[in-house]
Parts: C-alpha cells; sequence; structure tokens
C-alpha cells in the first residue's frame, strides 16, 4: 500500500503526537504529594478519645452527605441535635460544631480539596457564606 | 411446579410473619445507628407569632431607640449598606401610613405622624413567597416560620415580588464587604442570595427568644405560639385590640399591632 505524501503526514502525526502528549511528559515523576494535613488543634490535641461523629474511614469518604444531611434536618425540620452511635450529642451545626474541634480550615479543609483539584473558595462554597474561624497565620 | 393450595398458605403465612416483623428487626438494627433529633430544650409551638405594642415602644422606649434592629442585625450578620435600593434589612421601622395602607384617613392621629413602627417578616400563614419560590428554598415549617434554605436560593426574586410587606432583601453585592463586627456563630450570606427574617429560629431551637424581643428593654415586642392559649402572645389578644398588616391581601400575616 502506498501514501501519497507519506513523509510529510507521518511527520506531521509524530509531531502532533508529541504536542499532545508534553503535558504528561512534562509532567512525569512530578506527582503532588498527598497532602498530610495537620489536625492537631488546640481542641483535639485536650480529647481524651480522640474522635469525630463518625469513625474516620466514614467521614473521610461521606462528610459531604453528613453535612448535606444535617442542613436539611436543622432546616427543614429543626433538628439540630445529632445522636452518635455511642451516645455522645452533637450540635449538627458546621460553624458551631465542626470547627469547634477543626478550626484550621486551611489545613483541614482547604489542603484536601486543594490537592483533589476543587478551586478553592469556590468548589465547595461552603464559605462564601459559612463563617470559618479565625486562623493563626 | 405443581403446588398444592395447602403449600401455598404456608409459604403465605409464613411472608405476612416476616413482614410483620420487620419493623421490629429494622429498629433493633437501627439502635445504635446515629440519630438526628431535636434539642430537648427547643421552644415548641405550632404558629409563632409576636406582638408588637408601639404605644409601649414610644411612651416607654428612649427616644430614636434601636435596640431590636440592632440586636437583630448583629446576631445575623446582617450588612449595613446606605443605599436604600440594596440595604438588607430584616426588621427595620417604617411610618404609619406605608405600615398600615388602606388606614391613613386625610385627617390622622396627629400622635401618629412621623412615628416609627417596628416591622418584620410577618410569616403569614398564607404565604405568597412560598407559593412563587421555584426551588422550595422559601417553605412553611411545621412550626408556623416561613424559613429560607439559603442554600437552594437561586436568586430570581419571585419572593421579592410576591411578599406585599418588603420584608426580603436582595444581595446585590457581596454582604461579608458590609459586616462590621462579624458574628462567627451564625453564617453569612452571599452576593446572589435573597435574605429575611427567621424568627430566630436557631434561638428557638435551644429554647431562647427571638433577639429582638430579648433585646427590647420594655417589653413592646411579645413571642409566643398562638394557637396556645396560654401563650403571652395569646394573652395581649385577648385583652387588646390589636391590627395586622394588609390583611385584606389575605396573606393571614402573624405580627399584631397595638397603637
Amino acid at each position: 500500500m502506498k501514501i501519497y505524501n507519506g513523509k510529510y503526514i507521518l511527520a506531521g502525526l509524530a509531531v502532533f503526537v508529541v504536542l499532545v502528549t508534553v503535558p504528561i511528559w512534562y509532567n512525569m515523576g512530578k506527582a503532588a504529594p498527598a497532602p498530610t494535613p495537620n489536625i492537631d488543634t488546640p481542641v483535639i490535641k485536650q480529647m481524651q478519645e480522640k474522635q469525630c461523629v463518625l469513625p474516620k474511614a466514614e467521614m473521610i469518604t461521606g462528610h459531604m452527605q453528613l453535612l448535606n444531611d444535617w442542613r436539611t434536618e436543622v432546616v427543614r425540620n429543626s433538628n439540630r441535635l445529632y445522636v452518635a452511635a455511642d451516645g455522645k450529642k452533637y450540635n449538627t451545626s458546621l460553624q458551631n460544631e465542626c470547627m469547634r474541634c477543626h478550626s484550621n480550615k486551611s489545613q483541614f479543609c482547604d489542603m484536601c480539596h486543594t490537592y483533589a483539584g476543587l478551586a478553592t473558595g469556590q468548589i465547595p462554597y461552603c464559605w462564601t457564606c459559612h463563617v470559618a474561624p479565625k486562623e493563626a497565620k | 411446579m405443581e403446588k398444592s393450595k395447602r403449600d401455598f398458605l404456608k409459604v403465605s403465612g409464613l411472608c405476612a410473619l416476616g413482614l410483620g416483623v420487620l419493623p421490629l428487626a429494622k429498629g433493633i438494627a437501627a439502635g445504635n445507628a446515629p440519630q438526628v433529633m431535636q434539642n430537648p430544650e427547643a421552644l415548641k409551638g405550632q404558629q409563632w407569632a409576636m406582638v408588637v405594642d408601639m404605644k409601649k415602644c414610644w411612651e416607654k422606649g428612649k427616644e430614636g431607640c434601636k435596640d431590636c434592629l440592632d440586636a437583630c442585625h448583629k446576631v445575623h450578620n446582617v450588612p449595613t449598606i446606605e443605599d436604600p435600593q440594596e440595604e438588607i434589612k430584616w426588621i427595620w421601622t417604617e411610618h404609619y401610613e406605608n405600615t398600615f395602607p388602606g388606614l391613613g384617613n386625610p385627617y390622622t392621629n396627629e400622635k401618629l405622624k412621623g412615628k416609627p413602627f417596628i416591622v418584620l417578616c410577618n410569616h403569614c400563614s398564607n404565604p405568597p413567597c412560598v407559593r412563587v419560590c421555584p426551588t422550595q428554598a422559601t417553605f412553611k415549617r411545621a412550626d408556623g416560620i416561613t424559613m429560607m434554605d439559603y442554600h437552594r436560593c437561586i436568586g430570581c426574586r419571585f419572593c421579592m415580588a410576591g411578599c406585599p410587606f418588603g420584608a426580603r432583601s436582595f444581595n446585590f453585592r457581596e454582604p461579608r464587604e458590609y459586616i462590621k463586627d462579624l458574628n462567627y456563630k451564625y453564617p453569612g450570606r452571599e452576593r446572589g442570595v435573597v435574605e429575611k427574617c427567621s424568627f430566630c429560629d436557631e434561638r428557638l431551637a435551644v429554647g431562647q427568644l427571638p433577639a429582638c424581643v430579648e433585646s427590647c428593654k420594655v417589653g413592646a415586642l411579645v413571642f409566643g405560639d398562638q394557637t396556645d392559649p396560654k401563650s403571652p402572645v395569646r394573652k395581649l389578644l385577648d385583652t387588646n385590640f390589636t391590627i395586622r398588616r394588609k390583611t385584606e391581601l389575605g396573606t393571614e400575616p402573624n405580627v399584631y399591632y397595638i397603637i
């Protein structure tokens, strides 16, 4: 089989493939390190038993669902008391409960969200309305 | 496959039994699961209402007192924007003729002239804002509060057109820049959502009265469940002549005035 103008076509194809894959070559071996947020806030340091409202693994994968459910319960049903599996009671509030312990938003929230490629301050847009606790810079 | 009637009935019976104990089994399984419930100390009511005793406010209160307005706007992170086109207000003052249009006679009592009337969301029993909201961001709660879920508001402002009391404000600009003293216990709002008085649902949930009621030193604002004959609101309604705003529109407002 003969390709008319094969030289040019193949050369062009090669240039195209290289150009398209440049980002891959450029970033090869430079994987961003996984974030290691420091969750040792003063409040957490003082806790005897370091336990969130759900087990850590469930919180990592399901905190967005939990926050969504809390929101609905608080706003629509006026249910503001969360009783965890171990019987401990919590206030269903992002600002007054979550951030009471996790008072370091820049570490606790932003680090992973940034790593996951979510635009800071835009996705998830919790903090356009909610007020984050003051942090020591 | 052949099956006798007897076998069929046996299996059916077993299935019915299984369905019967299902709720029980579910209950046992859910015994340890986390639950969300109401605070035991929360104030409970079927239709919250407020009586605004303007007589008390004018006679006993200081001239130009703004305690209730300031308390509300401080605790709820309401921005202070001077431009009347863009201002945000949860509770504010109006003149008599704007508060009760249609009741203004050509020669009205001189005493009412220029006097400030405290006005806020009326938490109507038949709220037009709820009916027009396309996303159900505004809704009527079981305790009678006309509530807003700011997460769902798309800023279409139908509710502002629907509300005959002007109780709703739209955030034309980023409100955070206009709040001097942030309350870290309460969220703010963002540009592009509508906001209004919530009858302090967050305070009722922990057994406190609304911020405006608590801040009034002369007790001109009274809050309670109007379906409860023993509530302070009902006591005032039973013993005083009260009027409501624009009742002819049929929204059934739940803020009463003693003048």
